[in-house]
């Protein structure tokens, strides 16, 4: 049985529950908790890697230089750690079903990526396809610095490849304004 | 590419090498396109303002991505990244473009990490640092972790 929460940061950046009445969390969102996505189908492609690793400015040549990545250990053109083809951004594929239900069954207006952290298991290979899967892992209320009263969720998204093994998995924080 | 960095070149407080980074409002485009984040917060004005952010700003993904970079960079192509974590303290705005190819003067970014721990586990040596992004004050806006595996020295 899930339930409804509040939480605070304590001095050592702990999350610790208080007992206080929720104004922004509710039994509805609570049971949002534990449901996941529709698997999502990424194909990794040797053209947008290279598009994202120009965009943020990265020259390494295993990102861009096929002869180069064919030399190297990996045989292939690579992903950077983080990009597992396109679109990059979570809520512009399946997980939109997650984000827009925890918006509606709130009334928020938006959700603001606040980050979150990845684990890299294998290396990802232009012509990987992969299967990501988000679930949401959590959604709570938390009171911010000034006594404000903020909405969270964390999504967790395990990322496979066509072999069956586990490359990824990264754990996201949203805040919904 | 520096050179490779082994597990016996560093120890608790060893600095990652630093890696500047210029955004501008082409890099803000650029990387919407290539990550399909097309929020209108990260190029438009009018529509950041009335968001309450003043005007256009950064992509988190994006000072993660460069977070990213300032690792893999430092590890070399025999180091692997384990783990990364980064979170968003403050917003960061681009730099507008002078030419099409130049930008305006304005704030350069600081991606900078410092080695936190080290220990040898199933055989592999692993290291773990802070990592940050600073803006053209000196202050931080872009906080997290990561942990690497390096190659030894034997």
């Amino acid at each position: 049985m899930v339930k409804v929460r509040v939480m605070q940061r304590n001095e050592t950046g702990e999350m610790e529950e208080l007992a206080v009445e929720p104004l922004i969390m509710t039994n509805e969102l609570a049971e949002l908790i534990g449901t996941q996505s529709d698997p999502v189908i990424l194909e990794v492609e040797r053209g947008a890697i290279r598009r994202y690793a120009q965009a943020m400015e990265d020259p390494n040549p295993l990102y861009n230089d096929v002869e180069y990545a064919k030399k190297s250990k990996y045989g292939e053109i690579i992903c950077p750690p983080g990009f597992f083809g396109w679109p990059v951004k979570p809520e512009s594929v399946a997980q939109a079903s997650l984000f827009n239900q925890i918006i509606n069954k709130s009334g928020r207006s938006t959700g603001m990526d606040n980050g979150g952290e990845f684990e890299f298991m294998l290396p990802i290979r232009a012509g990987d396809i992969l299967t990501s899967v988000t679930k949401v892992a959590d959604i709570y209320e938390e009171i911010g610095r000034s006594g404000n009263r903020l909405l969270l969720s964390i999504l967790e998204t395990t990322y496979i490849d066509q072999n069956g093994d586990i490359v990824a998995k990264s754990r996201h924080r949203e805040i919904y304004l | 590419m520096a050179r490779q960095i082994f597990y016996e070149d560093i120890k608790v407080g060893t600095e990652v090498t630093p890696l500047a980074k210029i955004a501008t409002t082409a890099m803000v485009v650029k990387w919407a396109g290539a990550t399909g984040d097309f929020y209108p917060l990260h190029y438009d004005d009018v529509f950041a303002k009335a968001h309450g952010v003043g005007k256009s700003i950064l992509h988190g993904g994006l000072r993660r991505a460069w977070l990213v970079q300032l690792v893999t960079d430092w590890i070399g192509e025999q180091g692997v990244l384990k783990k990364l974590a980064c979170y968003y303290i403050k917003v960061d705005y681009p730099r507008y473009m002078k030419t099409s190819s130049e930008p305006e003067e304005g704030e350069t970014w600081w991606c900078k990490g410092k080695v936190t721990t080290k220990y040898e586990q199933d055989d592999n040596h692993y290291v773990e640092c802070e990592i940050w992004v600073e803006n053209g004050r000196g202050e931080k806006t872009t906080v997290g972790s990561a942990t690497v595996i390096l190659p030894s020295r034997g």
